[in-house]
C-alpha cells in the first residue's frame, strides 16, 4: 500500500492549495491531482446534501473558431453542434472510423462561430489531434487552451445560493447545460451550468494564472453552506450513482456509442458526413452487441472493474465500475451484458474472488436529484 | 507511536497475544491508506490460517486489499459487527474494529513479526 506517484506531464495549478488542504495526491490521466480530502465518503455527502468544490484543471479545453467551426464540428462529432442555440452545450462523442469512441465530450456554443469542447485529460491530446486533422478543409481553427485553463466546479443543491452572489452573471437566468461570460469575484470567466455529479452545479473555467484566486473566492464563498474540497474519488462514485460513464470504464476505443446506452447522441439524421457514420448507420440497424446496464449487488461483496457478469453460470459480460453506493448504501455496479440479460428485474451474477454472488439488473441512473 | 502492546507485519495488519489466543486486525495507517472502509470479508470460525497467507479482503470504496495473518492458527472467532460497521476499522481499527482471533498454533512464529518500533519505523519510511 505505498503511493508511487509517476512521473506525470502536468500539475494542476493549485496542487499548493491541495497540499494545505492535507489532499492525498494521484497521477490521474498524466496530471497531478487531489484525490481526497476528508475521505470519500464524507465529501460524497457533502455534495448530496451541500456542496463540493472540485478541480478539474486536468480536463481539456479545445477552442474552435470560425465562419465554419460549426459545420466542421458536425462532420468530427457524431452529435450535431451547428443545432446548438448560442450559450447552449450538449453531451457529445467523437468516434474513429469503425464507430469505436475516442472520447465523449461536453460541447458549448459560445457565439455563432465559436465553440468549446471539453475532453477527459487522459484523451485531450488524441482529440486535439483528432480535431486539427478533421477541420483541414473548413474556414475553422482549432485552439487547444487545456493547459492555460483552470476548472473548478463547484456541485451540489447549495451551488447557484454559493456561485450567485459572487458572479455578474444571472445566475437564475443561466440553465441546465447553458455557458456564459462574465466574471466570478471579478475574475473574467466561462460559467457553465453543467457537471458530473448528478446534482446541480457550475463549473468555472478561468486562466491558469487566476486559477489560486477563483479557489480562494469559492472556498470563501461555499464556507457558511458547507462547501467542502472533493477530489476526484468522490467524483467518481457521485459519477456512477448518476449513472454517467467514464472514459476508460464504460468507454473506450472498442466500445460503441449504442452499446453504451448513448445512441441518442448519435445524430444520424443531421445533414452531411461525419467520422464514423456508416459503421453508426450498421449498429443502429443491427442492435448493439451488448449493453452497458445498472447492477445492484444482491450477496455479499462489491462488485469491481474486470468482474465476470455470469447468467446461470454462464458467463454474458463484463464489470466495467462497481463501489459501495455511499447515498443508497447497498454496492452499485455499472457492466456490459449479453442484450438479452439486459432487462431490468434481470437476476445474474457477479463472479468476485472466484465466488458467483447474485445481482440484479436495475434501471440507470442508481441516484436521481430531486428536482 | 503505534500501541506498544502489539506486535505487527510489513502487510499492516496488528496482533494481540493473550494466552494462546491471537486477536488480528490492521493498523490505523492502513485504514487510513485505505480510506473509507465499506465491506470486509473474512474466514469462518474453524478455518485453519497459515503465517503470512491471505486469509480474507478488506474494501474501501476505491481499493481492495487483501488480509494477511500475522500467525498460524485455528480461526476461533470473526468480529460479527463488521457485516454492519465496516466502518469500525477506520475508526477503532486497535478495538472494536478487529478482524478475526486465533488459536496460536506455534508461539515462536511471533519472533518474526515486527515490534512497535520497528512497525513506527516502518510506516516512517512510507
Amino acid at each position: 500500500m505505498t503511493d508511487v506517484l509517476e512521473t506525470p506531464a502536468h500539475v494542476t495549478p493549485l496542487l499548493d492549495r491541495h497540499r494545505a488542504l492535507g489532499a492525498k495526491i494521484i497521477e490521474f490521466g498524466g496530471w497531478l491531482m487531489p484525490l481526497q480530502y476528508s475521505g470519500i465518503v464524507a465529501e460524497h455527502r457533502a455534495v448530496r446534501e451541500h456542496a463540493g468544490l472540485f478541480d478539474l484543471s486536468h480536463m481539456g479545453e479545445l477552442f474552435v473558431e470560425g465562419p465554419q467551426a460549426g459545420e466542421a464540428l458536425a462532420a468530427a462529432l457524431v452529435s450535431d453542434p451547428p443545432a446548438l442555440a448560442v450559450g447552449r452545450a450538449h453531451y457529445s462523442m467523437i468516434c474513429a472510423p469503425d464507430g469505436g469512441i475516442l472520447d465523449d465530450l461536453i460541447v458549448y456554443r459560445l457565439a455563432d462561430e465559436r465553440f468549446l469542447v471539453v475532453a477527459n485529460a487522459a484523451n485531450a491530446q488524441i482529440v486535439s489531434d483528432a480535431l486539427t486533422e478533421r477541420l483541414a478543409g473548413y474556414r475553422a481553427v482549432l485552439d487547444d487552451r487545456s493547459l492555460a485553463t483552470a476548472l473548478c466546479a463547484v456541485q451540489g443543491p447549495e451551488s447557484a445560493a454559493i456561485v450567485g452572489p459572487i458572479t455578474d452573471l444571472d445566475i437564475g437566468a443561466l440553465r441546465y447545460y447553458a455557458i456564459a461570460e462574465g466574471h466570478v469575484a471579478g475574475i473574467q470567466a466561462l460559467v457553465a451550468r453543467t457537471g458530473y455529479t448528478g446534482e446541480d452545479g457550475f463549473e468555472v473555467f478561468v486562466d491558469t494564472a487566476r486559477a489560486s484566486e477563483l479557489w480562494d473566492v469559492l472556498s470563501a464563498a461555499g464556507q457558511s453552506r458547507g462547501l467542502v474540497p472533493a477530489g476526484l474519488g468522490a467524483r467518481d462514485t457521485l459519477r456512477l450513482e448518476a449513472g454517467m460513464p467514464l472514459y476508460g470504464n464504460e468507454l473506450d476505443r472498442s466500445t460503441n456509442p449504442f452499446e453504451a446506452n448513448l445512441g441518442r447522441v448519435v445524430k444520424l439524421d443531421k445533414a452531411g458526413d461525419f467520422v464514423g457514420r456508416p459503421a453508426l448507420e450498421k449498429v443502429a440497424a443491427d442492435g448493439p452487441a451488448r449493453l452497458l446496464s445498472g447492477l445492484i449487488v444482491r450477496g455479499r461483496g462489491i462488485a469491481r472493474h474486470g468482474h465476470p457478469v455470469l447468467e446461470d453460470g454462464r458467463r454474458i459480460g463484463t464489470v466495467t465500475s462497481g463501489t459501495q453506493s455511499p447515498t443508497l448504501g447497498v454496492p452499485i455496479a455499472m457492466a456490459y451484458v449479453a442484450p438479452a440479460a439486459a432487462r431490468p428485474g434481470t437476476m445474474l451474477a457477479v463472479e468476485i474472488r472466484e465466488q458467483p454472488v447474485a445481482a440484479e439488473v436495475v434501471p440507470l441512473p442508481f441516484y436521481r436529484r430531486a428536482r | 507511536m503505534v500501541p506498544t502492546d502489539l506486535r505487527y507485519t510489513k502487510e499492516h495488519e496488528w496482533v494481540r497475544l493473550d494466552g494462546d489466543l491471537a486477536t488480528v486486525g490492521i493498523t490505523e495507517y492502513a485504514a487510513q491508506q485505505l480510506g473509507d472502509v465499506v465491506f470486509v470479508e473474512l474466514p469462518d470460525v474453524g478455518r485453519v490460517l497459515e503465517q503470512f497467507g491471505a486469509f480474507g479482503v478488506v474494501e474501501s470504496v476505491k481499493a481492495v486489499s487483501d488480509l494477511f495473518a500475522p500467525v498460524s492458527g485455528e480461526v476461533t472467532e470473526a468480529n460479527p459487527s463488521l457485516a454492519g460497521q465496516p466502518e469500525l476499522v477506520n475508526s477503532e481499527p486497535y478495538g472494536a474494529g478487529w478482524m478475526v482471533k486465533v488459536r496460536l498454533a506455534d508461539a515462536s512464529q511471533v519472533d518474526e513479526l515486527l515490534d512497535p518500533a520497528a512497525y513506527d519505523a516502518l510506516i516512517a519510511a512510507g
